[in-house]
């Protein structure tokens, strides 16, 4: 029995394990790979993804998919953009209103916000499968990126000291304690994320969802407001990201975010969260995303062609899966 | 009697569990092999194993005295033995032939699914089992009983030697009870041999030849049927003598609770009434059986009043207000709450832990702050699981690690976490054992005594007998009659639901 328990344990930290063995092997292969510099760098990017990984675990945990989420970042980036070069304009009133940057954060934040709620709203009042409905935003969304500056990008968000809308680029370039403001952005949301899946009602009713959503419905659990709100988080997450990512190049592209809602689902995969819904953790998740940001570094490191990283990353996502559940057979038959 | 399949000494460790210690279960050829305990006493358990569903943790097992490894469950089909699970193993998305055949399927000669050779099989299967159903319809547009029939047919369709039943009759009505023993004598004249689990002792008698029982996962003892009683079985599988019969004092019966006025329901897309006017009311204090025959209206009945439902014409009143449309989550925190009938699909949440699954409607309702308190989560559940006796070894454990009869009352747990002011419990007893059967309804008693209204359906009329104050008998939609007091007879039951 006690070895069971051991057994239970690691097959619990089976993630970590192997992020664990990826990282020494760079470590050891690979000459900069442990540079503070290259860590660093390493994490920022992974922030990125980890960031909509997150959403992306809440939706996936009530056995959703949100494929719209790359879109949303590219479309919220494009709005922090005209926030700063153009500011709000109002044709009929002819007003054109610039606002400081704090609020052009949160207005953007809120537009990913707001369209993760459109989602969920489509999925839940016309039970529209998620795959479709998100498959759609992801059009849409993307659409409304370019339609904004008809296309083209906004360059050098620096702002004007006039306007009082200066210091965007220090968003994604700042640092706190030596570390980029993106990584705390990260480790923020992954506490909060950890803190409402285990320790809220909220939370619970996420996992019940995704675990049986009859006996949910039947036990009194909102499970449409829920299911939106969690649609609502992943667009949230996206915002952020758009923010980050617009802020870190200090310009906007509308065609920024195409295909992370994949890296994003791969993350949540890796990490353990299974696609049915009801199981998984966003610490997983987190791992997930490291796992992805480690090889894909440390792979470029070594000078593995960028053809080549392609068919490696596509293979360990899989190969993850298949050990996944072959160790679920074997933990649960023993 | 010839031993056709022989356990020796078994053992089954769960992590902090022993499911089975040293258990030895003779089978004997042609017989029916009855298999009797408590709940969670380890019957479910033995079976997965004879049918390569588990594997022992030591023991043997002997088919016509010779050893038998049994790996998975294709060795045990190899070995013509076949079972049919305590909890539905359907495809709810398929229809009842594909179901009926999931895995042996029919191929023609170019080795596609010979559909047509699958529906014939399968009519002429349901027709023996005396069901008015099509092999092309859904399997989830079924009644569970209905679907607890597939289950059978299924196993039949198979023709196996050795036929395992664990708890085939829980979901079924009287006349599907029937049916199955017309075809478990079918099966034996042919010399299959049927292992057969159940908690209703009366039907044990009725169609046993052997009865094995487990106490605390061990073997107590073996005895053919018709050398002992049903006293004897209760004392061997509880270890006492007999159960005192629910004290029936007077009620005292408080302020209306609910009302149903002229409460009607279509069948959908078609004229037909599933419910047809139906006026009745509950009180504080009072326990109100609706009893009735297989679709007569009953679940539609306590749908509609949890909210589940809302295509209904008529109004229902909770103390003199009228409740709107409102969704189940206004019900539950208005004070109602529906035990509802299917325990896998309706009732618990597989992926999740015995607490989360108690606590589930609770957190919704009364926990107003926002996050969950580890500690107080705890102190609720431990006094749960001892309110109902369940057994539980760790309440951290996922639901399915629990015995069939054990995840039951955990449905009902949770809807006791929600105080409720009206309980209504849709077939609460279906696979508990007699034990938990009696302090379920001494807890319905206690409930009743404190002021709430229980409403409670059951298709057994000994149930019901043995703790209503008041029956509804329904019969095709509408209320035939009421009864009281003495009028609560068997008799009386029958012949009102008939119509
Ligand atoms: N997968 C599992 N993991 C842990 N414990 C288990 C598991 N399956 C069964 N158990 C435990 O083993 C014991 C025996 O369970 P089993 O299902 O065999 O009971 P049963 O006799 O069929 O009861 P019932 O009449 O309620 O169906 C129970 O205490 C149960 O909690
Ligand atoms: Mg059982």
């Amino acid at each position: 029995m006690k070895g069971m328990t051991i057994k239970a344990a690691l097959f619990k930290l089976r993630a970590f394990i192997a992020l664990i063995f990826i990282f020494s092997f760079f470590a050891f292969t690979a000459d900069a790979f442990l540079s503070s510099t290259n860590l660093i760098i390493l994490t920022k990017h992974v922030a990125i993804n980890a960031i909509l990984a997150i959403g992306m675990t809440f939706v996936i945990l009530t056995s959703g998919i949100d494929l719209s989420v790359g879109s949303i970042v590219g479309l919220c980036g494009m709005i922090a953009g005209m926030l700063i070069d153009k500011g709000l304009v109002i044709q009929f009133l002819n007003v054109v209103i610039y606002f400081e940057i704090w609020v052009i954060v949160l207005i953007s934040i809120f537009v990913g916000f707001l369209f993760g709620c459109v989602n969920g709203f489509i999925i839940t009042r016309f039970s529209v499968a998620p795959f479709i409905a998100t498959l759609g935003m992801l059009y849409v969304a993307r659409g409304f990126a370019l339609l904004i500056n008809d296309g083209a990008t906004f360059p050098n968000l620096i702002g004007k000291e006039e306007l009082n809308n200066t210091g965007f680029p220090n968003i994604g370039s700042g640092t706190f304690l030596s570390l980029p403001y993106t990584i705390w952005v990260m480790l923020a949301l992954a506490l909060i994320a950890v803190f409402l899946t285990t320790k809220t009602k909220f939370g619970r009713h996420i996992y019940a969802i995704g675990g049986n959503t009859k006996a949910a419905h039947l036990s009194g659990v909102n499970v449409n407001a829920v299911t939106l709100l969690t649609y609502g988080i992943s667009g949230l997450c996206a915002g952020v990201v758009g923010v980050i990512v617009t802020s870190q190049l200090i310009s906007s592209h509308p065609a920024t975010g195409t295909t992370w809602e994949l890296n994003a689902i791969a993350a949540v995969v890796l990490g353990g969260t299974s696609l049915m819904g009801g199981r998984g953790s966003v610490g997983g998740t987190i791992i997930g995303a490291f796992v992805i940001g480690v090889l894909s570094n440390g792979m470029i490191l070594e000078g593995v062609s960028s053809f080549w990283q392609r068919v490696i990353m596509g293979t360990i996502i899989v190969l993850a899966v298949m050990i996944d559940q072959l160790q679920t057979r074997f933990i649960s038959k023993d | 009697m010839e031993k056709i399949l022989e356990a020796k000494n078994i053992s089954k460790q769960y992590p902090g569990v022993v499911a089975l210690d040293d258990v030895s279960f003779n089978v004997y050829k042609g017989k029916v092999n009855v298999l009797v305990g408590e709940n969670g006493a380890g019957k479910s358990t033995l079976m997965k194993i004879l049918s390569g569903v588990e594997r022992q943790s030591s023991g043997e097992i002997y088919l016509n005295n010779k050893k038998l490894n049994i790996f998975s469950t294709n060795d045990a089909e190899k070995n013509s033995i076949g079972i049919i699970h305590q909890e539905l193993n359907l495809f709810p998305n398929l229809t009842v032939h594909e179901n009926i055949f999931m895995g042996h399927e029919i191929l023609d000669r170019y080795k596609t699914i010979d559909t047509k050779q699958q529906i014939k099989i399968t009519n002429e299967l349901l027709s023996k089992l005396n069901q008015d159903i099509d092999a092309k319809t859904l399997v989830e547009s079924l009644r569970i009983g209905q679907q607890q029939i597939i289950e059978i047919a299924k196993a039949l369709a198979k023709k196996t030697k050795i036929l395992i039943m664990d708890e085939p009759s829980s979901a079924l009505s009287k006349k599907e009870v029937s049916v199955l023993f017309n075809v478990i004598e079918e099966l034996k004249k042919q010399e299959v041999t049927i292992i057969y689990i159940s908690h209703k002792l009366e039907e044990i008698m009725q169609i046993g030849d052997v009865i094995t029982i487990l106490r605390d996962s061990k073997f107590i003892c073996e005895e053919l049927i018709n050398k002992i009683d049903i006293p004897w079985i209760t004392e061997n599988m509880v270890g006492m003598k007999s159960f005192e019969a629910v004290n029936t004092q007077k009620v005292k019966k408080g302020p209306k609770i609910i009302e149903l006025k002229s409460i009607s329901l279509k069948k959908k897309e078609s004229e037909e009434y599933i419910l047809d006017d139906v006026n009745f009311n509950s009180s504080s204090g009072e326990i109100l059986s609706i009893y009735g025959l297989m679709g007569s209206g009953r679940t539609e009945l306590l749908e509609i009043i949890m909210g589940l439902n809302k295509d209904f014409q008529g109004e229902i009143y909770l103390e003199d207000k009228i409740l709107k449309a409102s969704s189940i989550s206004e019900r539950i925190s208005d004070g109602i709450v529906l035990v509802p009938e299917d325990r896998q699909g309706q009732g618990l949440v597989q992926s999740l832990s015995i607490l989360s699954n108690t606590l589930l409607s609770k957190i919704s309702r009364r926990f107003k702050d926002f996050y969950l308190n580890a500690k107080s989560e705890k102190k609720i559940v431990t006094k749960a699981i001892e309110y109902l006796g369940i057994k539980v070894s760790n309440y951290n454990n996922v639901i399915t690690s629990l015995s069939g009869g054990n995840q039951q009352k955990v449905v009902i747990a949770k809807s006791l976490e929600t105080e409720p002011r009206l309980l209504m419990l849709d077939e609460p007893t279906r696979g508990i054992d007699i034990g938990a059967k009696q302090e379920i309804f001494y807890i319905m008693k206690k409930l009743a005594e404190k002021g709430l209204s229980i409403i409670f359906v059951s298709s057994e009329i000994k149930e019901v007998l043995a703790v209503a104050d008041r029956v509804i008998v329904l019969a095709k939609g509408k209320i035939n009659k009421e009864l009281m007091g003495g009028e609560i007879t068997e008799d009386n039951l029958v012949k009102y639901s008939q119509g």
